[in-house]
């Protein structure tokens, strides 16, 4: 690799990188983010690889007409339909694509431009076969600005990054614009923090500025530990660059030398990522000495996180930078003051450092109109749950929650009822039906009681019982409670036995006034932001589903069925055909009948486990 | 079934190894330790008092950070490692019943080591699968939409392999 040195050599490898991208005539996209793989995109990469090499068509074996390119990308978002494949320059979105038709693939519409039927994504309301991404329901309503290159470019590749435009709006930061100019554009943009707070990102960077020290940092937070969130794991494996480009400019603006990105070490493949783009950028002097012959210097370092939720807390991922426990501190001084090892550090999330570049290259007021009065921009949300299209989505600031789960996530599956949709992960809360018209933005979400996040958006259908989902979260939090204040660490404990007592069947109505009071003692006496949030998921459930608390209480009954002791398994007898594979599967022998006769479950000896259910393809087995 | 004996070894040598690979910073004690983790699949006790003793970090330090974070173990792990994802999405499409059944197909809680050292049975907060849920994985490798009446086959796979 050839070091870039100034601004006309880095234009220079643009022209020359955008042209060769532009001679391309047919490329291959495969999806390869971790969901996609889950899925088997690995295979179907290496059946292209081989495929293409045994019709002497790979671009990297024989450049000119008619061969092709193979590119492994990062996440296309729509994770539910994977492994996803697009064929350009048609821009043909193929989904669920197998190994087995891949030969198929080139063949007929590589090589030959046709259509294969079966590949293409079925509208489910009209029939109708969908030709390009874009014209999928999923992805109509969505505003791409930050995911869109995910599925342009190689995230192991530089090369491709700055081939569509990356590194210009670094190269225009520390060469044309002051810190301070910077700073005033990311305040008037609007950019507020994507990690769940929503601070706004330029007063954060213009109180770092302030202090005066000979040492600065910049932390990228890509700890996401909120269960049910994956965005920034997408974008740190699907386009690494644009969150260290994002950094370069933060740390120019406030006068830093030395970047941290603290991944969480359940993030393997984004691991990977980043740390590769580092080393390709410092290759290229795009990070190290001197940048682009600006005279600022600047380099980056990457931490795995040990696997603590309280370690995406802003002071206790910095004690984890530091060699340290994860316990957060009290933040009477802000990290922008005294940060990691005592010295001014800005910290912002990965979504929100994939925003910068945007910011610089289209301006403050372009981005501004994007979005509600007091929050700009786009937001990713993981849409996962009950819901038929499940993915990333990114959409404007603003859109209702009933878009994104009805036309963009096509509803609920299975004809069920839509109940809640839980948003901002154990933080956050869960809202009903009545609020889903709600725009969402922060201040509107916090208002409702529950809160933006850092971006989950689970739905729920009539299955689930909101007050085991409440002490899910309890739970979690209890587990992940780092244990060194006691509103948190006594509090939620107690939160935990009284919905525990609850969910078995042996709640009081008092024990539902008791989870309010100490809601409230917990939220306003603990130190952190883990706990000050934790008593959310309850309060939310409560305010909008207090029948069913009622329901758990005085009736002992569980109408989702999920509460253990509250329910039991039985046979119904007109749907059973007495095929005799319950009976088979049943793990403790508690189901009889004879085969061709109708079965039976003996409650005494039932333990719920639910293989009945499963296995069961008449319909015959019911919860109650 | 006896428990199987877990010999551990070239602890000074390792130890020194994988500290130089952090300029011997203490600052770096979460990578190190995880690093040695990686050699031996858990953090034996020789290996701590070991770190201790190189960094000259107190050994309370050292355990601090080794029982703080859900990453490490302190004891010895199967030669499978099953994850169960209990993240949201995942609790919601029923992942705590594939747990409860795994729980007690291989007799053991969350947390625990068959005897045999075959298998280590855990859980984790969120994988980033959410829409392939319930996600269980087994030495890296994912196992999309599970049941619990899939659980018997695939700790039979497991074994046999």
């Amino acid at each position: 690799m050839k070091r870039i040195e100034s601004r006309e050599a880095l234009l220079e490898l643009y022209r020359e990188l955008a042209g060769e991208r532009e001679k391309e005539e047919k490329y291959i996209a495969v999806c390869t983010g971790t969901a996609c793989l889950a899925n088997g995109a690995q295979e179907v990469y290496d059946a292209f690889k081989e495929e293409l090499a045994k019709r002497g068509l790979d671009i990297q074996v024989k450049k000119g007409e008619g061969s092709v390119s193979l590119r492994g990308t990062g996440c296309h978002g729509f994770c539910g339909r994977g492994p996803l494949v697009a064929i350009h320059p048609r821009k043909i979105f193929y989904q669920l694509v197998r190994p087995e038709d891949v030969p198929e693939i080139v063949e007929k519409t590589v090589v030959g431009g046709e259509l294969i039927d079966r590949l293409l994504y079925e509208d489910p309301v009209t029939g109708e076969r969908v030709l390009h991404e874009e014209d999928i329901p999923f992805y109509k309503k969505q505003m791409r600005l930050l995911m869109a290159a995910n599925g342009q470019i190689d995230p192991k590749s530089i090369y491709d990054y700055i081939a569509i435009g990356g590194y210009q709006a670094m190269a225009k930061a520390i060469l044309d614009m002051e810190g301070d100019e910077i700073i005033q554009e990311v305040i008037d943009s609007g950019l507020r923090g994507r990690g769940g707070a929503g601070f706004p990102t330029g007063w954060k960077w213009e109180d770092a500025k302030k202090h005066q020290s000979p040492v600065k940092y910049v932390i990228c937070n890509a700890d996401e530990g909120d269960p049910g969130a994956y965005m920034d794991r997408s974008l740190l494996e699907g386009n690494p660059h644009s969150v260290l480009e994002g950094m370069i400019i933060g740390a120019y603006a406030v006068g830093a030398t030395e970047g941290w990105v603290y991944v969480r070490k359940e993030y393997p493949l984004a691991l990977e990522n980043i740390t590769l783009a580092i080393e390709q950028a410092r290759e290229l002097g795009l990070l190290g000495e001197n940048i682009l012959g600006s005279g600022f210097s600047f380099d980056v370092k990457v931490a795995r996180g040990g696997g603590a939720f309280v370690g995406g807390e802003s002071s206790a991922l910095m004690a984890s930078i530091e060699g340290r426990v994860a316990e957060p501190r009290s933040k009477h001084i802000h990290a922008t003051e005294s940060g990691l090892w005592g010295r001014p550090t800005v910290l912002n999330n990965v979504e929100t450092w994939a925003n910068v570049p945007i910011i610089i290259n289209k301006g403050a007021q372009w981005y501004a109109k994007i979005g509600t009065e007091k929050s700009k921009g786009t937001k990713i949300f993981s849409l996962v749950g009950d819901v038929n299209h499940t993915g990333l989505v990114e959409v404007p600031m603003g859109i209702t929650l009933r878009e994104v789960i009805f036309d963009i996530g096509g509803g609920i599956p299975g004809g069920k009822e839509f109940k809640g949709v839980q948003t901002g992960g154990p933080s956050g809360g869960c809202l009903p039906q009545s609020q889903l018209d709600l725009p969402v933005d922060f201040d509107t979400l916090d208002a409702a009681g529950s809160m933006m996040g850092s971006g989950g958006m689970i739905v729920m259908d009539e299955n689930t019982c909101m007050v085991d989902v409440a002490r899910y979260f309890v739970k979690f939090l209890t587990e992940e409670s780092c244990g060194k204040c006691v509103p948190c660490r006594e509090g939620l404990k107690h939160m935990l036995d009284i919905l525990t007592r609850i969910t078995d069947g042996e709640g009081t109505m008092e024990d539902v006034e008791l989870l309010e009071e100490l809601g409230y003692v917990i939220a306003h006496a603990s130190l952190c932001g883990l706990g000050k949030s934790a008593p959310n998921p309850v309060l939310s459930t409560i305010k909008y589903y207090k029948d069913e608390y009622i329901e758990h209480v005085r009736d002992k009954k569980c109408r989702a069925g999920v509460c253990k002791a509250l329910v039991k398994y039985i046979i119904i007898a007109e749907n059973c055909t007495g095929c005799h594979v319950c009976f088979k599967r049943c793990p403790v022998g508690a189901i009889s009948g004879e085969p061709k006769g109708i079965h039976v479950i003996d409650q005494e000896m039932c333990i719920k486990c639910g293989i009945c259910k499963d296995v069961c393809k008449f319909d015959a087995v019911k919860v109650v | 079934m006896a428990m199987t004996e877990v010999v551990v070894e070239n602890v000074e040598q390792n130890v020194k190894e994988v500290l130089a690979r952090y300029g011997n910073n203490p600052a770096r004690m979460i990578e190190i330790l995880q690093d040695l983790q990686d050699i031996y699949g858990y953090l034996p006790r020789e290996v701590l008092r070991e770190v201790s003793h190189q960094t000259e970090m107190p050994l309370t330090r050292v355990y601090h950070v080794a029982t703080f974070f859900k990453a490490f173990t302190l004891k010895p792990r199967g030669k499978y490692t099953i994850q169960v994802c209990t993240g949201t999405a995942c609790h919601v499409k029923g992942s705590y019943r594939v747990l409860e059944r795994l729980e007690d197909v291989l007799g053991i809680k969350a947390g625990d080591t068959t005897d045999d050292l075959m298998f280590t049975l855990e859980t984790v907060n969120c994988v980033g699968a959410c829409a392939l849920g319930p996600v269980v994985i087994v030495n890296h490798k994912y196992h999309a939409y599970m049941t619990p009446a899939k659980v018997e086959s695939l700790i039979k796979e497991y074994r046999e392999q």
